[in-house]
């Protein structure tokens, strides 16, 4: 972790670990979309991840260990940075100079960090239980309908989608500052930043009207 | 015009310190900032009050001393400009103006309104520099050829005047537009390349040392930055530290 | 009477400066080590000293009244530095170099010193781009050069409108390379209030810390006085509001003579005086003559009409203009040197043709250079037939490119888009090229005491160029003064470090005490800027752009009252053990007072006009300055008595071997 000591090696590694889990989030999103386009597909896939040796020994792991990093090293961060300031401005501007979305990546993040323990109790927890404690039987069509069973209350549906917001938020800023953070300004920038931008609002939609589409058909 | 003035009062560093309210009038939009103080300043002394102290000198924009977090942005609502260069005009009848240090760890009070940057000067001493003596032995200035588009890229990030308004600006009080204005100015020119991973391993060392926040790009220091400076020059930075650490 | 010895190495004028190189005597690098030096001032002149000092191994000890030494006033220069490089080969070269400086100087400067100025000036360029100053440069990537006032050659190197900001980070940045060594110890936020003077020689200073409030003592086996110019006498001038005379005048006060104080640079084109409130003026840079034309209206009502805000300058056509520099002097035009170019503009505002509301402003106007470079662009891209639009567009961005910076400060002081609209300017006091008499060592009459930069009375005569002050500090800083300090420091390297509790340490200690004791117990009525205010009025009245011998007799009685009503009447608040600006202040212009007193003296014995001393008594017809070399060509050096009006004159007469002296002509 010595790599670490410095600002911009902790950058890095929040850029880093920020990007991993983009690239998850749109993986995530292909498959639940499948779910409105067709039930089976969704069932078929969600077996796959569910029970492929690389998917749940591998590349579970590294995802919750990518979690739960940029968790913690963004923790550290926000208190390094506020410990940088000790005494608070009386009047201080930061929306003439900077959005909302950048300055407050803590309070998107955090809000994302109670949605995933949420969607854990939803889905991960009982899902763990019913395939490694209770080792039930394999069964393929069971996701779709646990998924319904999910969205049917709207106060859980209406949770979601407020999380998906911050999400929305937090990738806003967090998408091409990552880049930033990792030393890649040049021409290709502004293009790129208009890419992150359209990921950052259309995967949270997505999984929103997902969301919505699931709470409504039933 | 007429203004309500509240600026914060701090007898040293180790008083506690307080925004305290003064009433103004006769200011005229033509003034600049920093001589509405000096009416401010003359009348207390009249009054047999002790005049508000801040740093300034070449009162042109150049020299970096002024500062001033003024309603909530360093050197004032105008962009592109120090306080000693905001003139009043940008202010209306009757507005309430919040004048504050400029407020970082790194940047200590020392009385009322001014602060402590040496910070600054500490992160320059660690690699702010080419290593070359001054015999005047050097080679012809025209023997290396350098690209005009870097060496205006260069001179744009070496306008710095280290005045702390990004530090000011930054909600983390991080110094990296500052340093890396200083990095980027090296980094593009052939006779600094030869110290650029020793440089930027050295000035992150020392920034991180005194105390700054990290970057979380914002972009508020660029926006407030009375000399334009580029966030691309952190970006650069970021780059020129990865390389530097990568080699070790 | 003369004492002075300016110790001008013999020999042919070329060889003089590598000569006495030759012969002075060195200090070896391990006796280096046990030597201190104390440096006051970190501009161009004082850092660029301190740095290479410190490379060569001395001990260096830096003071510098602002909160780093990157913020000295030097930083604060626009257009840019001068060197005899001929990279544009059109003539250039060292002799031309000097022969511009000295005739500029309008034949009142030392020949052996301007030429070893000329001689170095182009190691300057090669030393800051290998620093890593960003100087401007042409397409092909190599440096690019323009046009000052008073020659007829392009040898100002440039970093936009930035040059002496870039120089002096180039500067610091060395000395930053020092302190990181340990070679050099900065004092900041210190500043020096009096030299303490051991057996004859200069072996420490007392300084304040500004923070504290506390009196330190600092010892050396030299001190190098590197402070800056004085221009502040006038209130209101180019000067960055800390500027002071303080170190100059307290090692004057110590015996060091003061040269030709009232040799004064009125620059011509500043931002103009807008209201009582002003506490400084801008300056626009001389590098805007290359573009800009200067003109007033032809007609007086369309001055007035202007002036009433019932005319704008753009109605006016080519012939309602009077673009007075260029039918005065054809030959160099807008081109002409600071001195000419300011009493031009004070001439026709005196005669009712300023432009401003209180008349006293003139136009420069760059509409003609848009246009040309909008046409020359056009071209440039193939476009033979470019539309006005299309022209004033390409222009603007030419003229955007070379003076950003300037339009920019322009418009936002005046709220008056330069683009569209002729600038106003007006002459203000700028530079002073009087200071402290030195050697051609750079030593002051006090031994072991140097003088660099503005600081000394330099190589720039009754007048300097423009870009040659950059050229000046920094040739001082890195090139001169490290060598001729070896000389002197030869005979030290026995003599171990100076002990600060001695009885001359003890008494240069109490009369700063007493002095800042005196201050803060005054407890008068006026704050010290009504003080200062009026003592810039009178040395604007009465010793500014034109001087007669009545008015300065005037000035000195005036100052002489002023300088008594401030010690009866001044009033400081706050207390000494902390940072107190207005006690600062107040030491400041303590000594402005005195030397503003010195200055007129010197005006009113310098029976003639030279320079930027014009005394209206003596100009020729045409109203150019008139010389009287047969009984002035001498440096006048003040000794100091104990009041500035009694002031004892020496004379270091001037000689011309390598130069033929004639009247000064830009026709």
């Amino acid at each position: 972790m010595a790599i670490l000591s410095s600002s911009i090696a902790r950058k890095v590694a929040m850029a880093l670990s920020g990007l991993f889990l983009v690239l998850f989030l749109g993986q995530h999103f292909t498959i639940n979309i499948t779910s409105v386009i067709d039930p089976d597909t969704f069932n078929s896939w969600s077996h796959f991840m569910g029970h492929n040796i690389l998917v749940q020994f591998i590349l579970q792991p590294v995802l919750i260990f990518g979690v739960v990093f940029h968790f913690v090293m963004g923790l550290i961060l926000e208190i390094r940075n506020n410990n940088a300031r000790q005494i608070s401005y009386k009047s201080f501007k930061g929306n003439k100079n900077s959005t909302w979305a950048s300055r407050n990546m803590i309070i998107s993040g955090a809000v994302i960090l109670a949605f995933l323990g949420l969607h854990f109790y939803d889905f991960w927890f009982p899902e763990i239980i019913h395939k490694y404690v209770e080792s039930n039987p394999l069964d393929a069509t069971r996701y779709y309908p646990e998924l319904l069973h999910k969205f049917e209350s709207p106060v859980r549906t209406g949770l979601y989608c407020l999380a998906f917001v911050l999400l929305m938020l937090h990738l806003w800023h967090g998408f091409s500052s990552s880049f930033q953070s990792m030393g890649w300004n040049n021409k290709y920038s502004k293009g790129l930043r208009a890419f992150t931008q359209f990921y950052a609002i259309f995967i949270p939609l997505g999984f929103i009207f997902i969301a919505l589409y699931l709470h409504f058909i039933q | 015009m007429k203004l309500i003035l509240k600026i914060w009062r701090q007898k040293n560093n180790q008083a506690k310190g307080e925004l305290k309210t003064y009433p103004l009038d006769g200011i005229e939009g033509d003034m600049s900032f920093l001589e509405m103080l000096d009416i401010l300043n003359e009348g207390l002394i009249n009054k047999g009050e002790e005049p508000v102290e801040f740093d300034h000198d070449c009162r042109e924009g150049i020299c970096g001393s002024c500062s001033l977090q003024i309603n909530g942005e360093p050197h004032g609502p105008d962009r592109l400009v120090t306080t000693c260069q905001l003139h009043m005009r940008m202010f209306n009848d009757g507005d309430t103006i919040i004048i504050e240090p400029f407020r970082a760890k790194a940047f200590p009070v020392i009385k009322d309104l001014v602060v402590d940057r040496s910070s600054f000067d500490r992160i320059q001493q660690a690699g702010g520099y080419i290593s070359v003596n001054t015999s005047g032995n050097t080679i012809d200035a025209n023997t290396i050829p350098i690209n005009k588009h870097d060496a205006d890229e260069s001179f744009n990030a070496a306008t710095c005047i280290g005045c702390g308004a990004c530090v000011a600006a930054c909600k983390n009080a991080s110094a990296m537009l500052f340093t890396s204005a200083k990095v980027s100015q090296f980094a593009l020119l052939p006779q600094g390349r030869i110290e650029a991973t020793e440089r930027v391993l050295n000035m992150v060392a020392q920034m991180d040392k005194e105390g700054f926040g990290n970057c979380s790009n914002t972009g508020a220091c660029e926006i407030e930055c009375p000399k334009g400076i580029s966030l691309e020059n952190i970006a650069r930075m970021n780059r020129e530290y990865l390389g530097a650490s990568l080699k070790g | 009477m003369s004492i002075l010895d300016s110790k001008i190495p013999k020999g042919p004028l070329a060889d003089k400066w590598t000569n006495h190189k030759n012969d002075i005597n060195l200090v070896n690098p391990a006796n280096k080590r046990n030597i201190d030096i104390i440096v006051v001032g970190t501009g161009l002149a004082g850092g660029s000293a301190a740095a290479t000092l410190a490379e060569l191994g001395y001990n260096v000890k830096t003071f510098c009244y602002q909160d780093s030494p990157r913020r000295a006033h030097s930083i604060a220069a626009q257009g840019g530095i001068n060197a005899a490089k001929n990279y544009q080969g059109d003539g250039d070269s060292n002799y031309r170099l000097f022969y511009d400086t000295v005739k500029g100087g309008d034949y009142r400067s030392r020949e052996a010193n301007v030429y070893r100025l000329a001689e170095v000036s182009a190691n300057i360029i090669d030393q800051c781009v290998a620093q890593g100053v960003p100087f401007a440069r042409e397409y092909g990537g190599y440096l690019d050069n323009r046009s000052f006032g008073g020659v007829l050659v392009s040898r100002t190197f440039y970093a936009k409108g930035q040059t002496g900001q870039q120089l002096l980070l180039g500067a610091y940045s060395a000395m930053n390379r020092q302190i990181n060594r340990g070679k050099i110890t900065p004092y900041n936020r210190h500043e020096m209030l009096d030299l303490v003077i051991v057996d004859g020689k200069a072996r420490g200073i007392i300084a304040r810390d500004l923070v504290s409030g506390e009196i330190e003592r600092h010892s050396a086996h030299a001190v190098v006085i590197a402070s800056g110019g004085y221009g502040n006498v006038f209130y209101l001038s180019t000067n960055a509001m800390g500027s002071n005379v303080t170190a100059s005048w307290k090692i004057h006060k110590r015996g060091a003579y003061f040269a030709n104080p009232c040799y004064t640079q009125i620059h011509p084109t500043c931002i103009p005086v807008s209201g009582d409130h002003q506490s400084k003026l801008t300056l626009m840079s001389e590098s805007l003559r290359n573009d800009g034309r200067i003109w007033v209206p032809k007609k007086k009502e369309d001055a007035e009409a202007i002036r009433q805000g019932k005319k704008r300058p753009i109605e006016l056509s080519a012939e309602e203009r009077d673009y007075y520099l260029e039918r005065r002097y054809p030959s160099f035009g807008n081109l002409v040197p600071r001195d000419v170019a300011s009493r031009a503009a004070k001439e026709r505002c005196d005669a009712g043709f300023g432009v401003n509301k209180t008349g006293e402003a003139v136009f420069l106007d760059f509409a003609s250079a848009i246009e040309r470079y909008g046409k020359e662009q056009a071209a440039m891209h193939g476009n033979h037939n470019p539309s006005e639009v299309e022209v004033s567009k390409l222009g603007k961005e030419v003229i955007e490119n070379k003076y950003g910076n300037l339009f920019q400060m322009y418009e936002k002081i005046v709220d008056e888009n330069p683009y569209e609209t002729p600038m106003m300017i007006y002459p203000a006091v700028h530079y002073t090229m009087g200071g402290v008499w030195v050697d051609y060592n750079l030593q002051s009459t006090i031994p072991g005491c140097y003088v660099t930069g503005e600081a000394n009375f330099s190589d720039h005569g009754a007048n300097r160029l423009g870009a040659s002050a950059l050229m000046q500090g920094l040739a001082d800083g890195y090139f001169v003064l490290p060598y001729t300090i070896g000389d002197y420091l030869a005979n030290d390297i026995k003599t171990g470090k100076i002990p600060t509790d001695t009885k001359e340490f003890d008494e240069a200690e109490k009369n700063v005490r007493d002095l800042l004791d005196k201050l803060i117990n005054n407890k008068g009525t006026h704050s010290v800027d009504h003080f200062h205010k009026k003592l810039g009025k009178i040395m604007w009245d009465k010793c500014g752009m034109a001087r007669n011998a009545e008015s300065l007799k005037e000035a000195m009685s005036e100052i002489r009252a002023l300088r008594e009503e401030f010690w009866r009447d001044v009033k400081i608040p706050g207390e000494l053990s902390e940072l107190n600006s207005e006690l600062e202040k107040a030491t400041r212009v303590a000594d402005f007072l005195e030397l503003g007193e010195l200055f007129a003296k010197d005006a009113l014995d310098r029976n003639e006009s030279a320079g930027g001393h014009f005394r209206e008594e003596y100009q020729t017809e045409e109203g150019e300055a008139l010389r009287d070399d047969e009984n002035f060509m001498y440096v006048a050096a003040w000794e100091y008595t104990g009041e500035p009006g009694n002031a004892i004159l020496h004379k270091e007469e001037l000689e011309y071997e390598n130069i033929e002296v004639k009247s000064r002509s830009y026709k």
